[in-house]
Parts: structure tokens; C-alpha cells; sequence
């Protein structure tokens, strides 16, 4: 049996993953991707230092992954991990998972849950149209593919918006034009928390570096931007907002928004982990201690899949929770691990400096977490928000009910592009608060699989 | 045929493979992704859902919106931004609901 099985080769996962492997533990790396890094590193053992328009943040992954090679860790790429059950199970916990087609249940002594974090869905009347897309999602075609967004406006709030507009200016694809929603107010009250932000002055330093690139590169930059709309134009689109009371239209072949990013937490909720609402970041994360032991027996949560704080914080959490792993699976006490993690523990302190300056500068804009009543909430479904209220208004009271009166969130995303967004407007129509609401049940199989592959299930050791 | 709505940066580098879409020969690199691929080859929906017939593209890219589903080698709603394409591929544009095997 596998000391560990770690869930997801993203900066958490791959760090935690090869720092217990060093550490003597028997370890199964899973990722859903054909390639180690995540989101973040996407493709890095591919690319190397072929795209150097990405900048050096992202040429730091290829070090990471490369310290996957040890004879302790088996990475299984290409699987999907749809199942997972906690200490208490049967030869528990166990981890189901789907590669090529394939179905396997595998047992070990701890499973770290590190599947990261998504964008926060951004609902807007035309959100659905081809051609609107999460600019990370572009940023990940750039990492795959090579491919560079063509007359494309980014639009929404966050530090991602500058990095991505930056490797498009170094790429020689400049965006159209910036459209930011985020107000000077909101930039005002940030402002009391960059004394602790610049304990990590490097990535101060960068934030600026990045907005002084989009400046000289002539980009058109639009602040407290509203009113979102898109409508399909010819092959391409037709973008309107106002910005201090104006309105603005304009035309674009892609229109990549971006309202910061959210835990991922299909996984972590179908195990039965507690979760709470997070007060300002506006959404649920698992429950967990500062070593990321969560209460189900065997089952730890690592890096943003457990809350943001970015990639390097997420690397520093890594190594601590494998360090308390270790510590578990040797009977010793983890006052032993923090030690030993005095290195990581002070990078972590630093990576979580910026955090509370980002958040309040960069706070979702109110549009997106409670949208007109036009506004498709469930892609999958194509349920508006407008829906869902009347749904509220009937007795819908909370996201169950609301399952059962509008099927949103029953489709085959499984609520993972919309019950935040279900949440949050259903606490702004009802005047509750989410923690009232609680989060949307999430039951395995957490991705489709089919009865065949059900069926076939190899259930192992 | 619509002009994509991305450029690759550096096609040169890279193998190209070719695959069949809708029936008609395409081509892309190695190692692209089966939503990769369809994207930098024109700009159309690669669907229309079930239940207004609205047209899609990608979203995420990342495997957890479904709204890039393809009929792939005759297996229908694939997720185009989770499989790597491949030569002689079979790829088909989806319209509405899957089909129950062996209906029309």
C-alpha cells in the first residue's frame, strides 16, 4: 500500500509530493493533465525556456517538476480522480480514478487533496457567447498551444489581468484595451494593507513593473468599469460597459474576463470535508489547521484548493503539510515537522503578505456575485439568475431547493461553473448570508464516468 | 471558413499533424489539445446546446465547464480540452443532446 497519494501536480502537489518522497514515503502522484505543473506550470516540461514571453515566474516550475524523478514517487498522469473516502472507510482512505478509459480504487495511509484553485465564474448578459472566455483559459492556450489571443479585450479585476496583458505585449499581440472594474475607492482602502505587502516587495515591485509595461505599450485602460454586455457581432463580438458614468462599445474577436480566482472544491466537498465561507474572498473553503489536516482521518488539503494565496505560498504549504505526512506516518509528534519546516514557514509568511492588499483592491465587483435577471447562471442548464430569484421567491430557500425547482447546477459541470455564483445570488435576494445557505453538496462520481468503466472497476490492493 | 481568433506564435517549431474535422482534412500541432486545435483552426461554435440550441466555444480549458464537448472517433460529448489529438483523428461539431447509440 502507498503511504501517500497526492491529488494534483500543481505547485502544492508536486512540492508536497517530492518533499515526502525524499522523506521515505511511498508516494502516487495523480494529475488530470498529460504533463506535471498545473495551471501555473502548465506544459512546463514542454515548453522549458521556449516561451520566454511567459516572464521568469513561470520558468521557475521546470525545477519543481524535474524534482518529481525519484524512485519513491510514481506520477500517474492522464487520471481523473472522481472518488475519494476517508480513513474510516473500509482499507481506507481510498482514492477512485480514471486513466485512459480505465477505472482503479486505490488504498493508502494519507491522501493530500492539492487540486488548486479555478477562475470565479464571471455570469454577465452574453457570457456564453463563443468568443468570451476566463482569460486564464487563454493564458493556458498560450502555455499549450502557443497560441496568442488576436484582438482580444481583458476585462474584469485582478493582478492575472496585468501579467496576461504583459506576455501578450512581449508576445507582440497587445490587447485591445484593459477594462478594469475595480474602483480608486476600493484601491484607497487597499491601501492600509501594502505596509504588510511589502514584505514581499519583489512582487510589489513586479505588480508595477507589469502596469508600467501595459503603459508604455499604448493598451486603452478603462477603471470602474460596469454594466458588462456582450452581443455576437459578425464572427466576433460587440463588448459595452460604462466607466465613470460613460458608456463605452467596443469590438473584439475575444473578450477574456477575469474576477480573481476560487478553491476548487468538488473534491474536498464529496469527501465530506467541512467547509467554511471565506468573508473576503466570497467563497468556501475545506476546513483545515495550519498543517492542512482536515477532520476526515487521512485526508489533508494543500496550496489554493484549501484557500488563495497563490503559487508560492501554495509551493511553502507543500512541503509543510508533507512534513506533517511524514510525521504521521512515523507516529512522531508534528511539533517535530515545524522544525524542520522553518524554511518553508518563512517563505509561506512572506508569499501570504500581498494577499489581504490583492483581496481588497481586487474584490469581485458586486455585478458578477448577484447579475441581472437576463444573466445565465448554469451554463450547463442555461438557467438565469432571473430564474433562480422567482425560484427564491417560491421557496427555493437554499441550494438543494434550488437543485430540485431549477435543475442549475445539474448539469455536467456539476455546479462547478455556477454554485458560487447560485450562492451568492441567492444571499443577496434572501438577505442571508452563505454560511446560512452552506455549500452545494458534491457526491462521486465528481467527474462522469461511465457504467461500463463503473463496472470494471479494478478495486486493487 | 472564419478566421481564428488566436495566432500561434511560433508554427515553424512545430509538427504538424493532420486530422479530420466535420469530415474535411485540418491540421495541427503536435501536441495540442483536441480544443487547441479547433480554436486556432477557425472561429465557429464547436456545439450547440440541448436546450436553446445556443452556440459554444471552450471556456475553461481546464476540463471542469464541459462547454467544449466534441464528438471524438465516434464517441460523443468528449471533452475537447482534456484529450491530445491525434493523426486521423475523427473530430465532429456537436448539435444539441447526445444521441442514444444506434439512434438518429
Amino acid at each position: 500500500m502507498k503511504n501517500l497519494i497526492v491529488i494534483g501536480a500543481g505547485p502544492a502537489g508536486m512540492s508536497a509530493a517530492a518533499t515526502a518522497a525524499r522523506g521515505g514515503a511511498k508516494v502516487l502522484l495523480l494529475d488530470e493533465q498529460p504533463h506535471p505543473g498545473g495551471q501555473i506550470f502548465r506544459n512546463i516540461t514542454r515548453n522549458r525556456n521556449t516561451l520566454p514571453h511567459l516572464g521568469p515566474d513561470y520558468a521557475k516550475g521546470l525545477e519543481q517538476a524535474e524534482a518529481l524523478q525519484h524512485p519513491n514517487l510514481t506520477c500517474r498522469f492522464g487520471s481523473t480522480v472522481w472518488r475519494i473516502d476517508d480513513g474510516r472507510a473500509k482499507d481506507g482512505p481510498r482514492v477512485a480514478y480514471s486513466q485512459n478509459g480505465k477505472s482503479q480504487s486505490v488504498a493508502a495511509r494519507h491522501v493530500l487533496i492539492a487540486t488548486g484553485a479555478q477562475e470565479r465564474p464571471t455570469p454577465f448578459p452574453g457570457w456564453t457567447l463563443p468568443g468570451v472566455m476566463p482569460a486564464g483559459a487563454a493564458q493556458i492556450l498560450m502555455k499549450s498551444s502557443d497560441l496568442i489571443p488576436r484582438e482580444a479585450i481583458l476585462a474584469g479585476t485582478g493582478p492575472l489581468l496585468y501579467l496576461i496583458a504583459a506576455q501578450m505585449i512581449d508576445a507582440g499581440t497587445p490587447p485591445l484595451a484593459l477594462v478594469e472594474t475595480q474602483t480608486s475607492s476600493m484601491m484607497a482602502r487597499a491601501l492600509s494593507k501594502m505596509p504588510r505587502a511589502m514584505i514581499d516587495r519583489q512582487q510589489v515591485f513586479k505588480g508595477l513593473s507589469l502596469l508600467r509595461k501595459i503603459q508604455k505599450a499604448g493598451v486603452r485602460r478603462y477603471t470602474a468599469a460596469q454594466e458588462f454586455r456582450a452581443r455576437p457581432q459578425g464572427d466576433g463580438l460587440t463588448f459595452t460597459f460604462t466607466s465613470k458614468g460613460k458608456e463605452h462599445v467596443l469590438h473584439c474577436a475575444l473578450l477574456l474576463c477575469h474576477q480573481g480566482i476560487v478553491p476548487s472544491t468538488n473534491l474536498t466537498r464529496s469527501a465530506g470535508i467541512p467547509h467554511q465561507w471565506n468573508v473576503t474572498q466570497l467563497c468556501w473553503q475545506p476546513t483545515h489547521d495550519d498543517d492542512g489536516r482536515t477532520d476526515r482521518p487521512g485526508l489533508w488539503v494543500a496550496g489554493d484548493g484549501a484557500g488563495i494565496f497563490g503559487a508560492d505560498a501554495a509551493c511553502a504549504q507543500g512541503v509543510i503539510t508533507a512534513n506533517a505526512i511524514l510525521c504521521a506516518l512515523d507516529d512522531l509528534s508534528p511539533d517535530i515537522a515545524r522544525h524542520i519546516n522553518a524554511h518553508a514557514l518563512n517563505r509561506r509568511f512572506r508569499a501570504d503578505a500581498l494577499r489581504p492588499f490583492l483581496d481588497a483592491a481586487y474584490a469581485p465587483a458586486p455585478e458578477f456575485l448577484s447579475p441581472v435577471d437576463e444573466t445565465i447562471l448554469c451554463r450547463c442548464e442555461e438557467i438565469t439568475a432571473g430564474q433562480v430569484r422567482v425560484a427564491a421567491s417560491n421557496g427555493a430557500e437554499g441550494p438543494r431547493q434550488m437543485k430540485t425547482a431549477t435543475r442549475a447546477g445539474m448539469g455536467p459541470c456539476q455546479g462547478r461553473m455556477c454554485d458560487l455564483s447560485v450562492t451568492t445570488t441567492l444571499a443577496a435576494h434572501s438577505g442571508r448570508h452563505p454560511t446560512d445557505l452552506g455549500p452545494h453538496r458534491a457526491r462521486s462520481p465528481c467527474k462522469p464516468v461511465t457504467l461500463g468503466e463503473l463496472s470494471r472497476l479494478d478495486l486493487g490492493d | 471558413m472564419t478566421v481564428s481568433r488566436f495566432t500561434r506564435r511560433n508554427e515553424a517549431i512545430q509538427d504538424i499533424i493532420s486530422f479530420s474535422l466535420d469530415g474535411q482534412p485540418a491540421s495541427a500541432c503536435a501536441g495540442d489539445t483536441v480544443a487547441a486545435a479547433l480554436l486556432a483552426h477557425d472561429s465557429a461554435a464547436f456545439r450547440h446546446t440541448g436546450i436553446h440550441s445556443s452556440p459554444r466555444t471552450p471556456f475553461c480549458m481546464m476540463g471542469i465547464c464541459f462547454d467544449c464537448l466534441v464528438t471524438i472517433d465516434g464517441v460523443q460529448n468528449q471533452q475537447a480540452c482534456m484529450i491530445t489529438v491525434t493523426v486521423g483523428m475523427d473530430i465532429r461539431r456537436q448539435a444539441g443532446f447526445r444521441k442514444l447509440e444506434g439512434r438518429s
